[in-house]
């Protein structure tokens, strides 16, 4: 014990012991469902009916809870008729991991062919555009704006205030509205997402641009620079690493309003490929869908972090120059 | 200190120095500051930054502007720079008014403030571009420059991986590029160690003998101002007024073993006169701190 207590203590430094922390931090979780699914004692609150035996309402494959199992086997001993048999087992809607891998496997692989059954893969690929199209059409107003809000004062306190107010409106709120004016389809769902990130957008890099050393603006000033290309020489490249830092961080945002956008209007996308699983209590695939959600979006940031130390290469250990 | 060495006055010249001043006043006026004022709305009120500063420069001097913290000699610097505008008077560049920043006047600041998203040539190459010249001039121009504060092997190298002094020579070269009239440089060796900080004032020298430039240089070092500087304006604080204009009287070229000269000495004695005066009384605050010094080791145990 007091062996690993240094180790973590010791700040973890070293690229293998960060890489071995970071694998542990999906590990744990990982060891604790695994432990809560196959070891008996722990939870496992209900019983799998294997044999009924003669009690009545009991079926095979039916999830009961352990005291009535329990009951229901003393119940029978004492009239003498033949007591239910059933295994331990967790609740419906906690799978083992498993079956989750299981699951995923199958959807992946062989995906349902029936078009009532949506297919994981299209699913996904459906929820996907839904998030490029808004994000992308957020950050073509949201960039501009948040840039210019950021840049010049007056410009700022113009447009701030009003975008304060309207990122206090919850975007699922205009839900209703948006299937009014764009339809059932997928115009409700982008604008939902476009609607949810903007407003935050401009406000979080209107102050990324303010954080820009006073002092480079000048430098270029006393240098012959003018009007619009401090803005293009001089602003947005000071502040580019930090705005695409800015960008991953509203791209995960824009996921979280992805779930409620797709409720709007006729369901789709990932989340109409879950509310059907947990419909027919397909649970594992339910959990397979909200894995793929996670895995798609931190595989994106880590792509999109390794892409970064290209595209930047004097943005690391720079404190200012 | 200056009573006991019996130093001599430091408006004494001698005959080298007096024919160098003299012909720095044959030179045409580059700059001419009249009346000026600097106020500004701070929380407390209007403050009084500068207050009636006039002074002139002629081309190729090189003048020192030195002052206690809060003289406002920053603000000057701001105002020359055209970064900021005064509130009463005016600045005359080559006899025309300063409305604004623009090339003819370089800046060199404290903090380098170079481009951290280019590299030390393409830093160099930005005043040019900005001013018109073609891609293939702008980089002969800055390659040469960078020749001249020693940082060719170095021109594709990104401002932080430089030493603090490298990255103040690629801010010289970049504000020197713009070939401008007056370089104005606001503490710029201030964040350097002390070694760093004596190769780069001889540095500065050697570019300043060797390229058609006028230097006001702002520090609060003392030292500083004496070995570089022709003649080094003496502000005093609250509201930045000029105290002096002082005429250095060690002779050029300027050696580090200089600092030990009679005009040395007796120039940072007056300086130290201007700057340091009787203890000014303490601030409210200030005087509120009252150590109480408690003897935590064993009384036989001492250190001095």
């Amino acid at each position: 014990m007091g062996v690993i207590f240094k180790w973590l203590a010791d700040g973890g430094q070293g690229a293998r012991r960060r890489v071995l922390l970071g694998v542990g931090s999906f590990l744990l979780p990982l060891l604790a469902w695994c432990l809560v699914s196959y070891v008996p004692f722990i939870w496992h609150s209900k019983v799998l009916i294997t044999d009924p035996g003669d009690v009545d309402y009991f079926q095979v494959d039916m999830r009961v809870d352990r005291s009535m199992f329990r009951d229901e086997v003393s119940n029978m001993e004492k009239t003498h008729q033949a007591p239910p048999v059933g295994t331990p087992a967790n609740p419906i809607y906690l799978p083992a991991p498993g079956a989750v891998a299981h699951a995923f496997y199958k959807d992946f692989v062989h995906p349902s062919p029936y078009t009532d059954t949506p297919s994981l893969p299209a699913s996904l690929w459906h929820s996907i555009k839904i998030i490029f199209w808004g994000f992308l059409i957020s950050s073509l107003i949201g960039v501009p704006l948040g840039i210019l809000s950021g840049t010049y004062p007056a410009f700022g306190r113009l447009s701030e205030p009003f975008i304060e107010f309207f990122r206090y409106l919850p975007a699922p709120a205009f839900g209703a509205l948006a299937v009014a004016i764009l339809g059932i389809f997928d115009g409700p769902k982008i604008a939902i997402i476009v609607i949810g990130t903007l407003f935050q957008q401009v406000l979080i890099i209107a102050n990324t641009t303010r954080k820009l050393e006073a002092t480079l603006v000048e430098a270029a000033r006393t240098l012959g620079t003018k009007r619009l290309r401090l803005l293009t020489r001089v602003v947005v490249p000071g502040i580019l690493p930090d705005l695409y830092r800015d960008q991953r961080i509203l791209l995960g945002w824009a996921w979280t309003y992805l779930i409620v956008a797709e409720l709007i209007g006729t369901s789709s996308g990932i989340t109409w490929f879950i509310t059907q699983q947990a419909r027919y209590q397909h649970f594992a695939d339910v959990y397979a869908a909200i894995i793929t959600i996670g895995i798609v979006g931190f595989g994106t940031d880590w792509v999109l972090a390794r892409i970064a130390r290209r595209l930047f290469p004097w943005d690391r250990g720079l404190i200012h120059a | 200190m200056n009573r006991e060495l019996n130093l001599p006055s430091y408006l004494d010249q001698s005959a080298v120095v007096r024919a160098r001043f003299q012909r720095i006043r044959e030179r045409e006026l580059i700059l001419e500051v009249r009346k000026l004022g600097k106020r500004y709305a701070g929380a407390q009120g209007a403050v009084e930054a500068l207050r009636d500063i006039s002074f002139s420069i002629h081309r190729r001097e090189f003048v020192c502007v030195i002052g206690p913290s809060g003289c406002g000699k920053s603000t000057l610097v701001r105002i020359l720079a055209g970064l900021e505008r005064p509130s009463a008077g005016e600045v005359l560049l080559d006899g025309k008014a300063v409305a604004g920043p623009g090339p003819d006047r370089g800046m060199v600041f404290q903090g380098y403030s170079l481009f951290p998203w280019l590299t030390v040539k393409k830093n160099v190459m930005f005043g040019p571009e900005m001013n018109g010249y073609g891609k293939s001039e702008a980089e002969r121009d800055a390659l040469m420059w960078l020749d001249l504060v020693g940082l060719s092997r170095f021109a594709n190298a990104y401002p932080h991986e430089l030493s603090g002094g490298m990255r103040q020579r690629v801010a010289i070269a970049r504000a020197l590029i713009n070939q401008p009239r007056i370089l104005l440089m606001d503490e710029p060796f201030g964040a350097l160690d002390a070694q760093t900080r004596a190769k780069m004032q001889m540095h500065l020298l050697e570019v300043w003998k060797n390229v058609d430039v006028t230097v006001v240089f702002i520090t609060h070092d003392l030292d500083e101002a004496i070995y570089l500087a022709d003649r080094i304006l003496v502000l005093k604080a609250h509201p930045g007024e000029v105290q002096e204009l002082i005429e250095v009287p060690v002779p050029r070229p300027r050696q580090p073993a200089q600092s030990l000269s009679a005009e040395f000495l007796a120039t940072k004695a007056r300086l130290e006169e201007l700057i340091h005066p009787a203890p000014p009384p303490e601030a409210e605050e200030e005087r509120a701190i009252k150590p109480h010094m408690i003897r935590f080791t064993n009384v036989a145990d001492n250190v001095e």
